[in-house]
Formats: structure tokens, sequence, C-alpha cells
């Protein structure tokens, strides 16, 4: 991790350069968010938070969002990127396969640059009780999501990687999403109006006041600087994290860590979203995502405890590859990049006081009423892709609290990026560059903001997923980026086959040429590899194997990257 | 680990197993002298992920790839780039119709067959500037090229007068894929073959039905066209090789391997169980005189001095080494040979205006060894080497089938051959 002087290395020169005024970059103004007094403070940088805090900007709220490590490293970075269309809940939760397709129709349009229409398909193979598919499509209509019956060879037509054997398939309106790109652009929409965000600030403690929650202690993870900010309304939206912070605020939340794991494939099989009509179980969906392809998940009920430990075992891997084969027969021949896991927040429902029952729902509690803790809600349970309506909750009951009667607009007005409707690859494969094409893919209109005048900007850092050196400068000028890791939730660097073999390197070098800080950036690039080999080690084996022994051999043999960084006691912040 | 699972990584085009060494790059002799075009590892692995995505993401710059299949042999891990390159460009093209420009450097065979009937004014108006200036500026055809003299006299037309009736006499028989450039603009080629061959005892015969192999066709998108083409000659090469039982010789470099490699990889058509008996002649009369089946006697005064050039597809198939020690059996031949540079023609890649320049940017320092080698002719078993060398540096080129038949004592091997 790149240390807080690195960080106020910033040559002024560049600082004027960034030109976007309204986007200021977190250090330039940290001094200043720390002695200003905020409407509300949301603790959690993930999809919640950050639809949160827009929601609560639009409305005219003085937001501050606070996220302990990057934003989106939680849930919100670690599941499927599959924007539901709710058929999965329908017959078991009707409520949530409601709130699926309503948030998912909003989605389309509020957050275009961040999703891909592609449908899905629901699969009955022979070992499955084709009779599920009646009970499933009813449970589709009452939901309100459209779910057509296809012929098997329909399905094999429009989807060729599907299962051959299939006996039954059923359309839905799926859709996959990236909720890297969603979280940043709720983020840069709350900025635009007003809010300010901090992301490595560790909540510590809660300014409390008799039984009235009134700000937060934070510790700057980048500078090892204790401060209190105060808020006249907290809301917590950690996800799992969400019970520690209840804690020190005196509330007792009970959460029911839930552990999928899932796999990335080096690029697509199938381009529509495939799932299993059957009862939800391990490795039953099969979603295109961006340039790869990902399969998951398994679910396992872990301790409280252990939710930070994020590693895949072998026997994860394992059911995950033979559930996933009987999806698309040849992911038992593709090669896969990495491994992950991340923890779904499921919630004790409050009216069992056993805590046996799970809601799956979204669930907002007023403190106030429910243990009278005035200032402070919890935002808990829900999914990535009901964030928006999990951040309306939370802003009404913001709202009702502080006596703002704006209504929400977050369902209407489209995201930062979502603006244009005209942007199609078709028209732009004449104009634009392969790099310039796929920054546009990722940050729809405001990839407009990426320098591209002449070749150096449009030179590709990272030639697996198309990032230009122009792209790498807008991120790390106007997306918050401290580091590598930061940079390729932005952009993607470090995302392709390679894992970052050829592009971090170049992306550490830029990075410490704006910086200025040579060892800040070699420190930066061995956390880095460090973090790819992370989630390749669980898959390394056949080529995956072969491209991290290369890199090894290229960083470590030939560049003696362990010889001029010292690692150890390096500060951990994935 | 399931069973049976994940053993090996092989999708359709293998791009999975690219390491991103970046090593085809290196050899790329396009990217080595521009930068519009992206390389082949971009182009080709990197490229076929987001196109798996999005047919849309194709790099039109893709068109600038020579299909010199450097980066193939370069590659470590065995990955087809070139192949996924070319194949994008056709799912690109599906639907498009070719230039008139693109249809006639295409058609080699048609355009052969006209300009024969009219071989003396063909070869003169080609030749003038006006025509050339039209050419230049109409079709985009680049004024600095010239096109092949057409021949008179056809080869198969030769063959058949003057040939055809000797050959069933020899005890071995060969049939003989001639190829266009032989057929209708340089039959002595195929003269020198027949004579060498004969002069060992082999008769030569040629393919029941001969079409163009179609190398020039697929380099300018008329895939329909190629694979009906394609069709023809696998049953003739079929009709060969399984029915007669004869090896089928070539002695261009460039049909030999579309016919043993690309007719599979590019146009579906399925040569594999002719492909080993598809050769060029060097490699079969190496092949015969190490074994001792034939001896070769050359002639006494023979001295030249000649540099030998790698053309990109022979270094593809590996067979140089054949044409280089081939030509060491002659004695009175100082053979010197060149390092492995593309030329930069890429058959009719260069003779567009818009590839010109980048072209002989290419061929700059092949044709820079070639005037340091000091030498009186330059051997290549690629036509379009041969016509971008000639043009390029003055210097005249040989199949190292006609140095061979040249430097042959004819009467002297017959005897030795028992003739």
């Amino acid at each position: 991790m790149a240390k807080s002087k690195s960080v106020c290395n910033f040559a002024p020169k560049l600082i004027e350069s960034i030109g976007f005024a309204t986007l200021k970059t977190s250090f330039m103004v940290t001094d200043n968010i720390y002695k200003n007094e905020y409407d509300v403070i949301i603790i959690g940088g993930g999809a919640t938070g950050a639809g949160t805090a827009r929601d609560c900007a639009l409305r005219g709220l003085k937001v501050l969002l606070v996220e302990r490590n990057d934003y989106s490293t939680g849930a919100t970075g670690r599941n499927h990127g599959l924007m539901h269309s709710g058929a999965r809940y329908a017959v078991t939760d009707g409520e949530s396969a409601s709130e699926c397709i309503s948030e998912n129709m909003i989605l389309r349009r509020i957050a275009r640059h961040c999703v891909e229409e592609t449908d899905g398909l629901f699969i009955t193979l022979p070992e499955d009780d084709l009779g599920y598919q009646r009970t499933f499509v009813d449970a589709c209509e009452r939901a309100g999501i459209r779910a057509d019956i296809i012929d098997p060879e329909e399905a094999r037509r429009i989807e060729p990687a599907v299962n051959p054997e299939l006996i039954g398939a059923v359309r839905v309106p799926d859709a996959s999403i990236d909720p890297f790109r969603l979280t940043v652009a709720n983020l840069l929409d709350a900025r635009l109006h007003g809010a300010d965000t901090l992301n490595y600030h560790e909540v510590e403690g809660m300014i409390v006041n008799q039984n009235r929650i009134e700000g937060v202690k934070l510790l700057n993870k980048l500078t090892g600087e204790h401060v209190e900010v105060r808020g006249r309304v907290v809301v917590n939206a950690c996800g799992i994290w969400g019970q520690r912070i209840a804690e020190m605020a005196g509330a007792k939340i009970s959460m029911f860590p839930a552990r999928g794991a899932l796999l990335i494939f080096g690029h697509r099989v199938n381009n529509m979203v495939i799932n299993r009509c059957r009862k939800p179980a391990n490795a039953d969906i099969l979603v295109p995502d961006d340039t790869v392809c990902v399969i998951g998940t398994t679910s396992d009920r872990i301790p409280i405890e252990t939710v930070d430990d994020m590693r895949v075992t072998r026997e994860e891997v394992d059911v995950l590859l033979k559930e996933g084969v009987k999806i698309a027969p040849s992911l038992a021949t593709t090669r896969i990049i990495r491994a992950y896991a991340g923890v779904r927040p499921l919630v004790a429902s409050d009216d069992d006081p056993s805590g046996r029952s799970i809601s799956r729902g979204i669930v907002c509690l007023d403190h106030a009423k429910r243990d009278g803790l005035e200032g402070f809600i919890t935002i808990t349970g829900g999914k990535m892709m009901t964030y928006r309506l999990m951040g309306e909750i939370a802003t009404n009951a913001v709202c009702a609290k502080l006596g703002n009667t704006a209504p929400c607009v977050t369902a209407t007005q489209p995201l930062p990026g979502s603006e244009d409707d005209t942007l199609d690859q078709r028209d732009m494969s004449k104009r634009y560059s392969f790099g310039q094409r796929a920054a546009i893919g990722r940050h729809g209109s405001l990839a407009a903001r990426i320098e591209k005048e002449n070749d150096i900007d449009n030179a590709l850092v990272c030639e697996c997923e198309g990032v230009t050196v122009g792209e790498i400068k807008y991120a790390v000028h106007q997306l918050h980026v401290h580091n590598l890791v930061n940079l390729r939730r932005r952009t993607r660097v470090g995302m392709g086959t390679c894992q970052g073999k050829l592009c971090s390197c170049r992306a550490a070098s830029l990075m410490g040429e704006f910086r200025h800080d040579v060892k800040g950036a070699q420190a930066d690039l061995a956390a880095f590899l460090d973090e790819r080999w992370k989630g390749m080690r669980p898959v390394a084996w056949g080529d995956t194997l072969r491209e991290a022994q290369l890199t090894a051999a290229i960083y470590e043999g030939l560049c003696g990257l362990d010889q001029v960084v010292d690692r150890t006691g390096k500060e951990d912040v994935q | 680990m399931a069973e049976r699972m994940q053993i090996c990584n092989l999708s359709e085009n293998n791009f999975e197993q690219c390491t991103k060494c970046s090593i085809c790059t290196t050899v790329c002799p396009v990217a080595a002298v521009t930068t519009d075009y992206p390389g082949p590892k971009q182009a080709g692995p990197d490229g076929e992920r987001y196109r798996l995505k999005d047919p849309a993401y194709y790099d039109k710059m893709l068109k600038l790839c020579l299909n010199c299949k450097r980066c193939e042999v370069a590659c470590p891990s065995g990955v087809h780039i070139a192949d996924i390159i070319q194949h994008a460009r056709m799912r690109a093209g599906e639907g498009k119709r070719a230039s008139l420009r693109d249809t006639m450097l295409a058609n080699t065979d048609l355009l052969g067959t006209v300009a024969n009937l009219v071989a003396p004014v063909a070869n003169v108006t080609l030749g003038l500037k006006p025509t050339k200036m039209v050419m230049h500026s109409v079709m985009a055809i680049d004024k600095h090229r010239t096109f092949p003299a057409y021949s008179r006299m056809k080869f198969e037309t030769w063959f058949k007068r003057h040939a055809a009736e000797h050959q069933a006499a020899y005890a071995n028989q060969v049939s003989y894929f001639h190829g266009c450039y032989v057929n209708y603009n340089f039959p002595k080629l195929g003269q020198d073959l027949v004579k060498l061959l004969n002069a060992v005892g082999y008769g030569v015969n040629l393919l029941d039905k001969e079409q163009c192999c179609g190398v020039a066709l697929i380099a300018n998108g008329l895939y329909k066209q190629a694979k009906r083409q394609a069709r023809v000659n696998a049953a003739s090469l079929r009709q060969a090789v399984n029915m007669d039982h004869r090896t089928v010789l070539t002695t261009s470099s460039s049909c030999t391997f579309n016919l043993r490699d690309e007719y599979p990889s590019m146009l579906g058509v399925d040569t594999s169980d002719v492909r080993d008996s598809i050769m060029l002649a060097t490699r079969f009369i190496y092949r015969l005189v190490d074994d001792e089946k034939i001896k070769l006697v050359f002639k006494q005064d023979y001295k030249r001095r000649i540099a030998y050039h790698t053309a990109c597809h022979m270094q593809r198939m590996g067979w140089q080494l054949f044409s280089i020690e081939m030509m060491r059996m002659i004695p009175g031949l100082d053979l010197q040979v060149l390092d492995q540079e593309c030329c930069g023609i890429s058959g009719t890649y260069g003779f567009k205006r818009e590839n010109y320049e980048r072209s002989q940017a290419i061929g700059a320092t092949l044709f820079k060894n070639i005037a340091d080698a000091k030498v009186e002719a330059v051997a290549t078993d690629c036509e379009t080497c041969k016509w971008q060398i000639e043009m390029s540096t003055g210097l005249p080129v040989e199949n190292p089938i006609s140095v061979l038949a040249d430097a042959l004592d004819v009467d002297a091997t017959r005897r030795a051959n028992g003739l």
C-alpha cells in the first residue's frame, strides 16, 4: 500500500490539470471534510452506501460517505455481476423477485453503461424435474417477470454454449452488470451534487451523546491520523460488517454470513446468462461479465469472525467446476483465470427472537424505534442489484428524521456516463481505436473526459482489457485512485488473462510518475502482483500456472522486484 | 480436481494458451514499421476476447496483417495467432463485397487466362506509365508495381504439346500442382521441373483439374470463391494421391502452404488425408538424393554466387532447409543464406496503393542484406517475394528448382540414373 507521503507528493501542476473541479480528490480536501458538519454520514462504500449517498445528495442533504478500504471491496465487488430479472427468487421469495424485476428495468435506463442486456435462460437438464418449469413460470408471472418457455433447439441456437442435453428452457430478462462501475457512477453523481466521499477511512467508534449518535471517529489509513466528523444522522451501510458498526453504536444486529465462491474464466463462452431451472443450489448460474464469464456460487454459512478471510478452497473450486460443466460443457476445457469469494449479508428477522429466521429481503432499521438510539439507521440485507431501492429506503428514513420532504429521483435520473443513449459500438468502430471503444464501454459518456489527443494517451497500458494511458490518467485524477488495486476496479487494468503481467509495471510506472514516488510505486506493484496471485492460486494449473510462472520470472527473476521492495510489515488493506 | 476436467485449455482457436509473452509482436514485420497495427498479440488473442463479447470490437487495422505467419512460428505456446486474425477478418467481411481492385488482384487465374490471349499487348500496356497512373489513381494499385509479364503460351498448353506424351515412359510418377504463376507468367519454372524430374527417372502428370489455390482470394476476402476452388483442388489432390498413388509436387511455397494448412484452417476444406503427400519439389528431390534413390550430376563449369531468401510461408512450414541443402549440393554454387526477414509484398498486399510504403519499409532490411551479400542473383521459393526483390534490388530472382535445373548436366544425370 502506498503510504500517505506518496499521496501528498502530487505535483501542483498535476492538481491544476485535474480540471473537472467538482471531482475533488480526497487528499486535497480532507482537512475541510474533517471540519465540516454533515446532515448525514454514510458508512460503507459499496453499492448500497454509494446509492444512499447519491439519493441523499440529490435530495439536497449535505453528505459524507466513508469507506475503510476502497469502494466496492466487499460483497459489491464479490458477486456474480448478475442483474437478476428476479426469476431466481420467484418460487422461493416473491417479494425479492418483484423488487428485482422493478430495479432491473430501472437500471437498464439509469445505468445503461454498466449494464449489458444479455437476457437469461433457465435450463432444465435431464437430471432435473421438468415439472418445476411450470411452477417456475407461474411464479415469475405472479412477480411480473416475463418468462417465455422456448424450445430446447431454440435455446441451443441462441446460446450455443448451453449444455446440448437440455430438455427445457425459459427465457427471462436477466442481464449482466458491472458493480464496480455502478458504484463509481453513484459516487460520482453524489459528488457532483455536493457529497464528500473518503476511502481508506475506517470507523473506529461513534460519537455518542447520551442516546444520540452525533458522528463518527475515523482513522485515516493513508496518514494514520485519527479524526472525528460530526453528522446529524449516521447510516450504517456496511453489509456483513454492519454488525460490528452497530455494536460500536451500542445496537445489536444478528447477521448470518453466507459465503459464496465463484470462478472467472479467461473469456466468454456464453453471451446470455444461463441458470438452472430448479431450486437454487450450488454453481447454477453462469454470467457473461465484460470479457469473461463467471460461474457461481457455492453457499456456506460461516462464523462472523471469518468474514474477512476470502480465500477460496480446493473443495469450492471442485464443486463449481463439477456443477458448472453441466450448464456449459466447454467450461471443462476453458482456462480459469481466478477464483474469488464474497459474503452475503443476511440478517435475522427482528420478529424472531431466536434469530434463526433469516430475512432475505431489504432490512432498514431505525435504531431510534428499535433500540432507543437517535440518529442511527442501518440498511442491510438485499442484493447488489437492489442497491438503489435500498438507498431510497434508507434516504427516506434519513429524510424523515431531518424533516426533508424532497422526492426521490434516482429511479429516473440517469447516472453519470449513462446520459447518452447514442453510444453504439457499431457506429464507433470507424472513428475510435480499440482502446477508446473499450473505454466507452466502461465509462459510457464519461469517456469523453479521457484524453486521446496523442499517441501516448492512446497507447495501451493493459492490452488484455484495452486500457489506455489516457484512461489511467482519468481514473487516477478523477476516480479516487490511490493504488493499483483501486485502478483495477475503475478501469479493468490487470483483470485480463495475464492478470497484470504486462500492464501492472506500466501502470505502476505511470502512478509513480504522477506522484513522483518511485519507491511507493514499486511497493504498490509488488502488492498488486501478490493480490493477483492470491486469486490465481486456487486455480493454478495448466496455462494459468504457466502465466503465473512467467510473471514471477519477469518480476522476480528479471527485474528483481523482491530485492527492491521491503514487504515485511506490509499493510494489507485488501 | 474434478475427474477428466481442465486437462487442457483448448478452445476452438487455442488462444487461451497465450501467456502474453509478446514474442509474436517482436517478430511481426508490420508492427516493426507502423504504430497503426496493434501487433499479433493484440490483434489475435487479446482482440479475440473482446470480439467474443461483441463482434463490433473488430479493429479495422487488422487488414494490415500480412498473414506471413511469423508470429505463429515464434509463439512458444503454439497459438495459431495469424489464423485467429484471418478468421476475425473473415467474420468481419461476411456479407460485404470485395472491391473491383481486390477482386481483380485475387483472381490470378482469370486475369491470367485473359492476359495470355493478348500477352504481348497486355505486357506492354500494363507496363506503360499512363496505364500505371490510371491503375494507381482509379484502382489503387500502386504505380511503382509492374504486373509480372504474361507468357504467350500457358504452361498447361506447353505440357500437353511438348511433354505429356513422354511421361508415361518413366518408372516413377508424380503429379505437379503448377499454380497460376507457372501457368500464366513463367512456364519456364514448370519446364525446369519437368526436365529435372525426367532426368532422374520421374514422369510428371498434371492434376485432373487444377484451379488457382486461392491464397489471394483468401487474402482479399473472397472466401466463397476460395472455398469453391479449394473443393475442386481437394478432389483432384485426392485422385492423384489416393487413387493414382502419386506424390503431388509444387514449386510455390504459398500455394503449398495454402493447400496443406489454410484449406482446413481457413476454408474448412479438409485435406488432412492427402497433406503429407503434397510437398515442394525441393523437399522431394532433396530426400530422394539423401536416400540415395537418385543421383544428380552437375555441369563442370558452373560457377555462381547466389543468396537464398526464406519466404515467410516457407519458414512457417520449416522447409527452407530442404531448398538450402538441395542447392548446396551444387559444387559450383556459392550460396549465401540470408537472415529470415519478410520482403513485405505478401502476395497482393504490396500491390495496393495504401500498402506500398509500408511494404517497402518492411522489406528494407532484406534489401540491404541482399545488397551487402554481393550476389548475382537471389533464390527463393515464393513468386511474390521474387517480384518484390526484383523490383526493389534490381537483381534477378530464381526458384531453387530453376537454379538446380540450370546447374544440372542433364545427359550425365540421365546416365547416372540408368536412363
